[in-house]
């Protein structure tokens, strides 16, 4: 019925069915392992960055630390609220965790990607056992919109969780945190939408196979902008800071996980970090060629680990990224809630939209690439936004001065009820 | 796979998915009305969205699934509950949800059913549909792009009109 997998293409047979069970488990393993090692990667590198130790006493180096908090966690006594919602209240952590657990699934992890011997694309497929199949555990044709999907689900938890507290200040924090995860996602899908232009399929599979050389990736292809775009609205969409007005102890008790504690509390805990990593794999995937080589010249330094060089890739481009957030927790100040709301809706939306149309018209009018086409499409299109852009602040200050006067005549008793 | 097996008759294993996420379906409807919290309906209601999702799925239509995902549970549910939030959150149960005509809504509920039904049973009698598998998002994109534009854009006024009201409404300078 769907087209996920070439595996499940022809009969079901038992070796398609034991290797989709494989990559159901080593993807579920990934996930937690990833988790728990962002855990401590993010502790160890924000106390190297902050000049102290940090975890130095569980196993060698620390590095048990995530796994003795885990273990603690699940001891605690769980604390239920005497006027909580009993239901929602347990449920609301896992539709916080969940969500990011699925989005493994459409991540290409590895695969054969790169230019076969006659020009054509290789389309990432691999045979393992006689099967042709991908490194990843689906494929749908829509494979993108299911990682949005997933994240616009993900509000729910942090929703719910403040709501069933059955207490004011979760309920305070939970409101403006998902006002400002539901703000962002504008335009993280606005910036998403010029990557998919530039590809031109939803699958993530084939958008992976379209960036085969640095060139090609979509960072560069789109232009950089939408890259810095959907990395800015990742970070508001996952909490992190300078975002992280969410649990912003010294604003608002502690947000909307105020009530919780135990396991329950761990697991918006770690929901929070297994985001920063599967949000990080879906930027490697969108916009750094996911497994694909960056060659230096024409060597690929990884060809040594030969099936496994993309999967190594991958890796090291993720880790890249893991650590340009923890490098952000360390260096940003946090933001004001207003300037938060302004920058997501003022700034950061129009950017957005704007580079999105200009992408769209240069396809259009320069479909060749020429340079004194593109430079044309490019100057009209400045001259159109900015014909748009003043007319929009002419109207704004229309309305504003409007709004004055209205407050200079005192309003009258028909004034008021009008 | 399934879908191979079925290419000129009834596939057995897509209406037993069906007949199991409607009944879901309808169990998650009855409930909207019947709780006594509007938070637990609105999440019922959640329920009854992703059930209509899964049922796309099932018809091969995996744009439209995703699509409804994203619209109506990613977006329209978390605005109604935002609603909820900002004006009565309460706890457990509350009283004066139900509205003394609520008694209208059965006869419009079985109207609008029969409506439904004659116009689905009218256009499609006793076919079976060809087992086509997924539409690529292509072939979608191209259809509403072109032929179906124009209801397209009256759709998306529709939306620009709301938003526009809505602003009229809560803004209190009038």
């Amino acid at each position: 019925m769907i087209a996920i997998d070439p595996l499940l293409e022809g009969r079901l047979l038992w070796t398609p069915l034991l290797i989709v069970i494989l990559k159901v488990v080593v993807v579920f393993v990934i996930g937690l392992v990833s988790t728990i090692f962002m855990v401590n990667f993010e502790r160890k590198m924000v106390s190297g960055l902050q000049n102290r130790i940090g975890p130095n006493r569980a196993g060698p180096r620390g590095i048990f630390q995530a796994l003795a908090d885990g273990i603690k966690s699940f001891f605690k006594e769980d604390l239920l609220p005497s006027r909580a919602d009993r239901v929602v209240f347990r449920l609301a952590p896992f539709l916080s965790f969940v969500p990011a657990f699925l989005i493994w699934s459409v991540i290409p992890l590895g695969g054969e990607f790169g230019p076969n011997d006659d020009g054509t694309l290789k389309d990432g497929t691999v045979v393992w056992f006689g099967e042709v199949t991908r490194v990843q555990l689906a494929d749908p044709p829509i494979g993108i919109l299911v990682v949005l999907a997933l994240s616009s689900i993900a509000v729910y938890g942090i929703m719910l969780a403040g709501w069933s507290s059955g207490s004011k200040y979760p309920l305070l924090g939970s409101v403006r945190a998902s006002a400002q995860m539901v703000s962002y996602e504008a335009a993280l899908g606005l910036s998403l939408a010029a990557v998919l232009l530039s590809a031109g399929t939803l699958s993530t599979a084939s958008i992976v196979a379209q960036q085969d050389s640095f060139v090609n990736w979509n960072l560069v292809s789109t232009g950089i902008v939408p890259f810095i775009v959907f990395l800015i609205a990742t970070t508001a969409e996952l909490n992190r800071p300078p975002f992280d007005l969410v649990e912003a102890e010294q604003e608002l008790v502690g947000g909307f996980n105020t009530e919780y504690s135990g396991i329950r509390f761990a697991l918006f805990f770690l929901s929070e970090f297994m985001g920063v990593v599967t949000m990080s794999a879906v930027i490697v995937t969108l916009f750094f060629g996911g497994p694909q080589p960056l060659f230096l010249g024409d060597v690929n330094v990884l060809a040594f680990l030969g099936p496994l060089s993309g999967t190594a890739w991958f890796a090291l481009k993720l880790l890249g990224f893991l650590y340009l957030f923890v490098w952000f927790r360390a260096t940003l100040p946090r933001l004001r809630y207003d300037q938060l709301m302004d920058f997501g809706w003022k700034i950061l939306i129009p950017v957005a939209l704007g580079w999105f149309l200009l992408l769209a018209a240069l396809r259009e009018f320069s479909p060749d690439g020429t340079f004194a086409d593109s430079l044309r499409v490019v100057v009209i299109s400045l001259a159109v936004g900015a014909a748009a852009g003043g007319l929009f602040l002419l109207a704004l200050r229309v309305a504003q001065n409007n709004r004055l006067e209205a407050d200079e005549t005192p309003p009258t008793r028909e004034g008021v009820t009008t | 796979m399934i879908a191979q097996a079925a290419s000129d008759s009834i596939n057995v294993a897509q209406n037993v998915g069906f007949g199991i996420i409607a009944a879901l379906m309808i169990f998650a409807a009855l409930s909207v009305v019947t709780t006594r919290n509007v938070v637990h309906a609105a999440l019922w209601l959640v329920l009854v969205l992703a059930g209509v999702a899964a049922q796309y799925i099932l018809a091969a239509a995996e744009f439209v699934a995703a699509s409804q995902v994203l619209v109506y549970i990613g977006a329209v549910m978390v605005l109604f509950l935002f609603g909820i939030m900002l004006t009565r959150a309460q706890i457990g149960h509350e009283k004066g949800l139900n509205n003394p005509t609520w008694a209208l809504g059965i006869p419009v509920a079985i109207v609008l059913l029969g409506l439904l039904a004659w116009v689905i049973i009218d256009a499609f009698e006793d076919d079976v549909l060809p087992d086509r598998g997924p539409t690529p998002t292509v072939a979608l994109s191209d259809q509403f792009l072109s032929i179906y534009l124009i209801p397209f854009l009256a759709l998306s006024f529709v939306l620009l009109a709301a938003a526009i009201g809505a602003i009229v409404l809560a803004r209190k300078d009038r």
